[in-house]
């Protein structure tokens, strides 16, 4: 075996005291599961402490793709900021758009028009449903199930074309901006929205069959990398991963923005399995109940939009002057219910127009500090299912 | 429970922990002292009235024109006895401690809740914080051989680092983006 | 070229030794020649190519039965106890017998209702082992090319229609005909890279004791009755010892690697292929201890009655066993659900890590050819090999010329019927493994020890059971056995038409259950 050197983590030195003199030599192995694997989801880097198949202790490294962007939030104004919030999330750039706009509103005092809500509110939903189904299907990837990821991404691809038809951009739409919506909405686009959605709401269960209650996947994923309430909370887990461990939960409910108050919706928690359609043998807390959440809150999105939809109304989509608008010499930290979980932006002013500070609260940066606590004692396979089941973007991790 | 009880809460508890108050702004604060800061936070997570179990986020600011920094925490309340029933009560809170910019030291909340750890390996490594007792206080973002941290405001940035140019343009330490 | 070139502007004219610029020039050439017709008459090609292959083994039976019939009656004639006297089957003796030989190129009508005449100046070579043996090889080493690149192309195809895709549309027109033989060629010129610190000996022999037992298992894979290489007695054993060889590569090719992701790999496959091993051998028992014999040509014909004597359908325990087995077959070919040894997602690659080029095409060759090995024994031993499922006595009325001889070759037994049966086995492996998750080591193991085993076990104490109780003569257990083996085959030809229903429904509502979505998509993107 090639020396292996880590000067950086001097915590993980081999240590052979498992090791009894005379039975046959074992050693544990220190490997570095990325930067460039296939299942860490971008480029996050796991230094495993492993004892054959078992993994005795996870440490995961990042920053590889940090690109100062908070850094650049102090030096240009905040329509300008837009886009790179789109850069941070980038499977879910809507919603990071809209934490950023909202913060701004919320601090220069910014009204939205009625509109402008309602389509956030459908972009948000819709972005919502395209992360998650990012989520569910190199979820499937992980587990070695191939086909889920095709599907989703089929469906994915419907959502980009709304999109691009809205916005011009498929991926970093910088659409939600500070006081509204950049475009308003395309001849037609309302009704094929509507048509996408019945469209999709019956492949939530071809997902189902295909996967999610699949013999093998909950074998796989049930009791697997089980986190209770407790040490979500205190690792700052939020989300979907909070929302499994049975904490009924979400910041649409409880702090609502962008008129979230005047919708009908359900927040899905992770429960014991045996009744209401959960298999046998799952446990609160674990990965398949972190995955179902994320299925069962896709069908809440579609019940949103098709609200949304129907009190869709002409009117302005933009507040008027906010461009260049000067930022009081004030601070505000607003949260807001991104796919992940909270997303939140501390934005400091300064009476310019550029932001003295802006520190963003990725949730899956916070999401993503349990897996050295989660990944203790487990086999090399549930690595992989547990990163894939707390859904991390790598781009908001490293910012 | 408005801001000023969560402050009334502090004073009658650590009289002389608290700073200043900032109460009536988008995002009401309690600056507070650094040597004082685990008790309060412990006192915030463990109060039966208040519970603030999850640290939302530390925000680590610059402060250049008073030569200091100071840190800002953001923390929030979730029920979890009732679990299942739909929770919209909650409140939230912050804190702030300013420390002294050439020798910023301020005390690690890591023990009070997990999710700091994190938190602050971030705003040692982008800010220059230090946080004592903190169990791993490494860089989290950049590289350890990194020099500086560029979210101050005075950072200059590297022109080169082993050998890569750090500079989208040649000529400009501090270029824009 | 300036110094500001742009790199991927100029390309210069890459060069290569004799051997590449030579492939390169033949696949060039071939491909100018067939693109144009393979595009133009895509359908005509396909069917064309069926029938040639009908054509080319019925002209193959007929040639032997000729030559034989020839060779047997003119043993008889001369009063040899034994044909192989005559050079016949016998790769001993190479050289020409003078009796038979003289007596055909004589065109003397020794042997009665046959006038070689000029056609024997044609056949003589067909008569002795040494020729045979030369068809066969070239045989053999075509198809071991055959199975691999073309099984690559329909994976993929079949992949795409489970995924709503499309899978290879490009490379030389029709549906991406030439995709696989493409990528074979990019192997084949890819650099020949050995990592600095991997053990370059052992990495370099690996994926030669991958491919030579994958291969060395088509000796004794009878296609037909007269389709083998050589008839080995313990034909079973042979297959099974070479296929039990391949373990050797991926340890050692894992070990060579010098990464840890390989060893990880090397050590799953070893685990796994042991464990798999058992109940893998003892679930092919269940069908030898029925018949009673381990050459595989036995086994073959002893299903020749048609469907209901399919051994699958001989007692509940063989029916238990075949599906025993498929689950098995599938952990020693390391397909999905049990690819442990490369799981992507865990492994990065697993012992293919550090492999690429013509090591990893060689790899992936041995891989895909064990397949079509399982699934051979599986058609064999459970599935009545080459016969058809149409009863071989329904063509007694057929006659015993040349002709009647070389259609029974085709509707009732043959070679066709033996790579139809593979074919639909291949189907199956690809079918679970784009629609099942991977499962984890300690559930391979569990399945294997737990379940696996203890059930292979009682398959073999209760199909023993069942043959001593039919070997004692008892009318009253003929019956029940006759009955219960009938309902075994309705229950089989169940499966088959619920399988042929359920794809036939999948491929005729492809587009529908797509959707209308994908195949419109919004005029405004």
């Amino acid at each position: 075996m090639a020396e292996t050197t880590f000067e950086s983590t001097p915590d993980l030195l081999l240590d052979h005291d498992r090791v009894e003199q005379g039975d046959l030599q074992t050693e544990e192995l220190l490997v570095n599961m990325g930067p460039q694997h296939p299942s860490t989801h971008g480029v996050l880097r796991i230094v495993l402490r492993t004892d054959g198949e078992m993994v005795l202790e996870a440490e995961p490294h990042i920053g590889y793709l940090h690109r100062c962007a908070e850094k650049i939030g102090e030096s240009v104004q905040p329509y300008q900021y837009i886009p790179y919030t789109d850069r941070m999330d980038y499977i879910a750039g809507m919603n990071n758009n809209q934490a950023f706009a909202i913060a701004i509103e919320r601090l220069c005092g910014v009204e939205v028009p009625e509109r402008a809500k309602r389509i956030r509110v459908i972009m948000a939903e819709l972005n919502r449903i395209a992360s998650h189904l990012v989520a569910l299907g190199t979820y499937g990837l992980d587990m070695g199930a191939f086909t889920p990821f095709t599907w989703c991404f089929r469906e994915r691809e419907m959502i980009l074309d709304l999109f691009e038809a809205a916005c011009g951009a498929r991926l970093t739409y910088s659409y939600i901006t500070v006081g509204g919506v950049h475009d308003d909405l395309p001849d037609g686009w309302v009704e094929r929205c509507e048509e996408f959605l019945d469209f999709f709401e019956p492949k939530i269960v071809d997902y189902n069959n295909l996967l999610s209650f699949n013999h093998i996947f909950v074998k796989r994923t049930a009791t697997v990398g089980v986190i209770t309430a407790e040490d979500a909370l205190a690792f700052g887990l939020t989300g979907a991963a909070l929302r499994a461990t049975g904490v009924r939960w979400d910041l649409r409910k409880v702090t609502p923005y962008d008129g979230y108050e005047d919708y009908d919706f359900d927040i899905p928690i992770g429960q014991d399995g045996g009744i209401d359609g959960v298999p046998r043998g799952v446990v609160t807390g674990d990965c398949w109940s972190r995955y179902y959440v994320r299925i069962l809150e896709m069908t809440q999105s579609v019940r949103i939009m098709r609200q949304a939809l129907k009190r869709l109304e002409e009117g302005p989509i933009e507040a008027k002057k906010v461009k260049g608008i000067k930022l009081p010499a004030d601070e505000v930290y607003v949260e807001i219910e991104n796919p992940r979980g909270q997303l939140g932006f501390y934005v400091q002013g300064d009476g310019s127009a550029i932001p003295a500070r802006v520190k963003a609260r990725g949730p899956s940066f916070c999401n993503l500090a349990i897996t050295s606590h989660t990944c203790r004692d487990i086999l090399l396979a549930d690595v992989p299912a547990i990163i894939g089941s707390l859904d991390v973007v790598l781009g908001e991790v490293d910012r | 429970m408005i801001p000023e009880d969560i402050c009334n809460l502090i004073k009658a508890r650590f009289p002389d922990a608290i700073e200043a108050t900032v109460l009536d702004a988008a995002r009401p604060y309690v600056q507070i002292k650094a040597e004082s800061l685990v008790e309060v936070a412990t006192f915030l997570r463990d109060d039966p009235s208040l519970r603030f179990n999850l640290l939302r986020s530390i925000s680590s600011i610059d402060l250049l024109a008073d030569n200091k920094l100071a840190c800002a925490y953001d923390m929030m309340h979730v029920p979890t006895e009732n679990r299942g029933d739909l929770l919209t009560t909650t409140r939230s809170f912050a804190l702030r401690v300013v420390t002294d910019r050439d020798d910023p030291v301020i005390p690690s909340l890591a023990g009070v809740w997990r999710a700091a750890d994190w938190h602050e390996r971030e705003a040692f490594d982008l800010m220059g914080i230090r946080f004592s007792d903190h169990p791993d206080l490494r860089r989290i973002l950049c590289p350890d051989d990194w020099v500086g941290h560029p979210l101050r405001k005075d950072y200059e940035f590297p022109l080169e680092y082993h050998g890569i140019p750090a500079t989208t343009e040649y000529g400009l330490t501090n270029p824009r983006h | 070229m300036s110094q500001f070139a742009v790199p991927w502007r100029e390309k210069p004219e890459p060069s290569h030794g004799f051997v590449s610029s030579f492939i390169v020039a033949l696949a060039k050439g071939i491909y100018a020649i067939a693109t144009p017709i393979v595009t133009r008459f895509p359908g005509s090609i396909l069917l064309s190519a069926v029938v040639a292959s009908c054509f080319l083994v019925w002209a193959h039976a007929l040639l032997f039965s000729y030559v034989d019939t020839a060779v047997l009656e003119r043993a008889a004639e001369v009063g040899a106890a034994n044909p192989n006297a005559f050079g016949y089957f016998s790769p001993s003796t190479w050289g020409l017998p003078p009796s038979v030989i003289g007596t055909l190129l004589a065109g003397d009508a020794a042997v009665e209702g046959q006038s070689p005449g000029l056609l024997s100046y044609l056949l003589w070579p067909v008569q002795f082992g040494f020729t045979r043996d030369m068809i066969a090889f070239g045989a053999i080493f075509a198809w071991f090319n055959i199975v691999p690149v073309y099984v690559i192309w329909w994976e993929r195809k079949v992949a795409g229609r489970i995924q709503s895709r499309l899978g290879p549309m490009r490379v030389g027109g029709w549906h991406g005909w030439a995709q696989s033989p493409a990528d074979g060629i990019k192997l084949v010129l890819k650099e020949d890279f050995i990592p600095d610190a991997a053990d370059s000996i052992l990495f370099r022999a690996a994926p030669y004791f991958a491919i030579i037992p994958s291969a060395l298992a088509f000796v004794a894979l009878p296609f037909g009755v007269t389709y083998i290489f050589r008839e080995v007695d313990v034909a079973l054993v042979f297959i099974l010892a070479m296929l039990g060889i391949e373990v050797m590569s991926v340890i050692l090719g894992g070990w060579a690697s010098n990464n840890k992701w390989s060893v990880y790999g090397g050590m799953r496959e070893a685990c796994q292929m042991v464990a798999y091993e058992i109940p893998m051998g003892m679930a092919l028992l269940v069908p030898v201890v029925c018949v009673g014999s381990l050459s595989l040509k036995y086994i073959g014909e002893v299903q020749a009655d048609g469907w209901f004597s399919w051994l699958a359908f001989r007692n509940p325990f063989a029916f238990v066993a075949f599906v025993t087995y498929f689950i098995a077959s599938l952990a020693s070919c390391k397909r999905a659900p049990f690819d442990l040894p490369e799981a992507e997602s865990e492994l990065v690659a697993g012992f293919l890590t550090e492999y690429s080029g013509f090591r990893w095409a060689l790899f992936f060759f041995a891989e895909y050819a064990a397949m079509f090995v399982v699934g051979g024994l599986a058609t064999i031993m459970f599935l009545g090999g080459w016969n058809s499922p149409i009863p071989s006595d329904w063509g007694a009325g057929l006659g015993e010329s040349i002709w009647a001889k070389g259609l029974k070759g085709i509707l009732f037994s043959g070679p066709i019927w033996f790579i139809l049966k593979c074919v639909f086995f291949l189907f199956l492996q690809l079918w679970v493994r784009w629609t099942l998750p991977r499962i984890r080591l300690d559930q391979v193991l569990y399945a294997c020890v737990q379940v696996l085993l203890p059930l292979t076990m009682v398959l073999l104490f209760g199909t023993t059971l069942w043959v001593w109780a039919s070997e004692s003569g008892n009318a009253t257990w003929d019956v029940i056995a006759s009955i219960v083996s009938k309902v075994l085959g309705i229950v089989g030809l169940a499966f088959g038409f619920g399988f042929v229903a359920i794809a036939g429904y999948g491929f005729y509502h492809r587009r529908r259950l797509v959707g209308n979505l994908v195949i419109d998509p919004l005029p405004g993107s």
